[in-house]
């Protein structure tokens, strides 16, 4: 019992840790740095693009400005994942009730995730899957589960590496909205975006 | 095999004394007293054919100016309310008793006071201070009508393991006068916030659940998780000596069990952050495990090896195939599956033969076969805004339901002689989710839990 504990408390602190170094190197490597000359213009198709400002409206094509400002998404490269996440570019996907097909409502929101995802072709994410709490708990767990499966298939359809995109199920333990009602109904039976790496 | 359950049974007390009592401690070296009457003579009924009536009076010490006094109250209590778990006896309110003089020894009873009371039996205990908080506890079981003593039994031990005579006491009645196998040694493992700590990870405000275990009746709570992450589906190994549960501590859902007698955390399903395994089910030899996963694209189920080993497929459907449970011998599964729309129970063999379809309402999950000797199986079904609990007999393919509609109740386990069922229900206290029992025929309806939220109950052989 007491080393099964300990074992716990080192797990913990090591990822503490862990935390804690990766917090400290992202801040070292991004400390801010005004660009003495412009960033390529964003591209697209590029594997290994710059920071690029978010694609509304997509630049096509862009022309060379030499006294480009500094964008403020460049900020989204010198934020912490928890800072990244709590001001998240990727919005949610909502589902019909008991159902993981992904609409047309949800295509165009996965269509916008996906190009935030090829200008930040750094970021890991984990696609979490939510249900609303009329269903039962453990069937949620697997409701849920096929949500996120579900938009990290159409993602990889539409060229995402499969790498880049895992998945995990909540079921009805973490609702977005704590009421009781079909609106809170709607908002918590989604796929929610986090940047689990970059 | 009821030898071998019995070892298991006092190994794991013996286990329980020495992790968290940290008292070693002998608590059941039993003695059964030499008896002089026939087996028949000993079952106490009553003079016109009804349930016996019964009477617990507080145990009494024999030591003068005595601190035993307290310990001796509780034993009789917990016996009480033991006894008066299973229905097999009229119990006598103990608020009555005033008027009967206090036993002087274990055999000096005033046994025609008692039937003028209308007890049938009573149940006279002592308690004995042997040093070094040691106590000894002896009891009789006497027929007021015969005034003959049906049983008698002695216990020594830790006195902090007071709680744990009665109960063995308790089962040694129901075993005695009933040919019962008695519950009052299980467990009940379960999820719980009462100690919510947020999660850690890249999300705020989202709170802990972990993974808990109490007596039969919720008293000494045990914590087993101390994960900082959320933790569900706690399922008792069939010796009880692990229990197996879903966790989120790796960042996606994964099978962890907790060896809590040896201070051992496994993880057999072997997850990823690509293959996610979810709501582990022991088979009943504990050799195997049934799970979902989603390893292949879908949630499915499969069975594996206790120690990870032979996975294998057990349902292939695009649909989901969730919430395992395994028939009393193991040759069967029940599982949830919503391959026809709506979720709902069935039944195909552990050789992925013979599927068939077993309930056909509006939302059905988390079925949970009952042992032997009942062939029903029990899960939670969709009523109304929430879901009640119902019970399926296999053979008639009639359905029961045990709950009506107060609040919503969900995920039920059988005890382990399938008299009883814990569930989930969030009827009464605000809403919150609360651990309850009540017996298969619906009656006895018993609150288990009131600290936070607690759900998903698993009770242990």
């Amino acid at each position: 019992m007491n080393t099964w504990w300990s074992q716990q408390r080192a797990y913990s602190l090591i990822l503490l840790l862990c935390a804690t170094l990766i917090g400290a190197t992202s801040c070292v490597k991004n400390s801010p740095t005004v660009p003495e000359e412009p960033p390529p213009p964003p591209d697209i198709v590029d594997s290994t693009p710059p920071p690029a400002p978010r694609p509304t409206p997509r630049p096509t094509p862009p022309p060379p400005e030499p006294e480009q400002p500094v964008i403020p998404e460049d900020t989204f490269v010198s934020r912490s994942l928890e800072e990244l996440n709590r001001e998240s570019p990727l919005e949610p996907v909502f589902y019909g009730y008991d159902s993981s097909e992904v609409d047309p409502d949800a295509r165009a929101v996965l269509d916008s995730n996906l190009e935030i995802l090829r200008e930040n072709s750094n970021w890991i994410i984990t696609i979490e899957g939510h249900c609303d709490e009329r269903g039962t708990a453990e069937y949620n767990l697997a409701l849920g589960e096929r949500r996120a499966l579900a938009a990290r298939e159409y993602l990889i359809g539409r060229g995402l590496e499969a790498r880049r995109v895992r998945t995990v199920s909540y079921g009805k333990e973490f609702p977005f909205d704590a009421g009781h009602d079909d609106t809170a109904w709607a908002a918590n039976r989604r796929a929610h975006f986090v940047i689990t790496d970059q | 095999m009821t030898l071998l359950f019995r070892t298991l049974f006092f190994i794991c007390v013996a286990g329980t004394c020495l992790l968290f009592a940290q008292a070693p401690s002998d608590p059941s070296q039993r003695e059964t007293q030499p008896q002089q009457q026939s087996e028949v003579a000993l079952i106490i009924g009553d003079r016109i054919g009804r349930q016996p009536t019964f009477a617990v009076p507080d145990c009494i010490t024999t030591q003068d100016g005595d601190a035993l006094a307290s310990t001796g109250a509780l034993i009789a209590e917990v016996l009480w309310d033991d006894l008066e778990f299973e229905r097999e006896f009229r119990m006598m309110a103990r608020d009555i008793y005033d008027s009967v003089p206090p036993a002087r020894s274990l055999t000096d009873i005033a046994l025609a006071d008692w039937r003028s009371l209308g007890a049938d039996a009573v149940l006279n205990c002592t308690v004995t201070n042997t040093g070094n908080d040691q106590i000894r506890v002896s009891a009789r079981l006497f027929d007021t009508n015969t005034e003959t003593s049906a049983f008698g039994v002695q216990y020594s031990g830790a006195l902090s393991n007071a709680r744990v005579y009665a109960h063995e006491l308790s089962d040694e009645i129901h075993r005695h006068q009933r040919g019962l196998r008695g519950i009052a040694r299980t467990k009940i493992s379960f999820v719980s916030d009462r100690d919510s700590e947020s999660v850690l990870g890249l999300v705020e405000n989202r709170q802990t659940k972990e993974v808990y275990f109490s007596d039969y009746d919720g008293a000494s709570v045990q914590r087993v998780t101390i994960s900082r992450s959320l933790n569900t589906t706690p399922q008792w190994s069939p010796n009880a000596r692990a229990i197996a549960y879903t966790s989120w501590r790796r960042g996606f859902q994964d099978i962890f069990v907790s060896h809590i007698y040896e201070g051992r955390l496994a993880s057999p399903a072997n997850g990823t952050d690509q293959i996610h395994n979810w709501l582990p089910a022991w088979s009943p030899d504990g050799s195997l495990m049934a799970f979902t996963s989603n390893r292949d694209g879908n949630p499915e189920l499969y069975i594996m090896a206790a120690d990870g080993s032979d996975v294998r497929r057990l349902t292939n459907h695009p649909g989901i195939d969730t919430s395992p449970t395994w028939s009393p011998q193991g040759h069967q599964v029940a599982f949830t599956s919503d391959r026809t729309g709506s979720p709902q129970i069935y039944v195909v063999g552990a050789d992925g033969t013979g599927l068939r379809r077993i309930t056909f309402e509006s939302y059905c999950d988390r079925p949970t076969w009952s042992p032997a000797p009942y062939n029903e199986i029990a899960y939670s079904s969709r009523t109304g805004a929430g879901h009640d609990i119902k019970v399926v007999d296999l053979a008639t393919n009639d359905v029961r339901q045990l709950t009506f509609g107060l609040g919503t109740n969900e995920s039920p386990s059988y005890s382990p002689n399938g008299r009883h069922i814990a569930f989930m229900s969030t009827r009464g206290a605000a809403g919150t989710k609360q651990i309850w029992t009540i017996g298969r025929d619906g009656r006895g309806l018993r609150r288990l839990t009131n600290q936070g939220n607690n759900e998903m109950p698993s009770w242990s052989q």
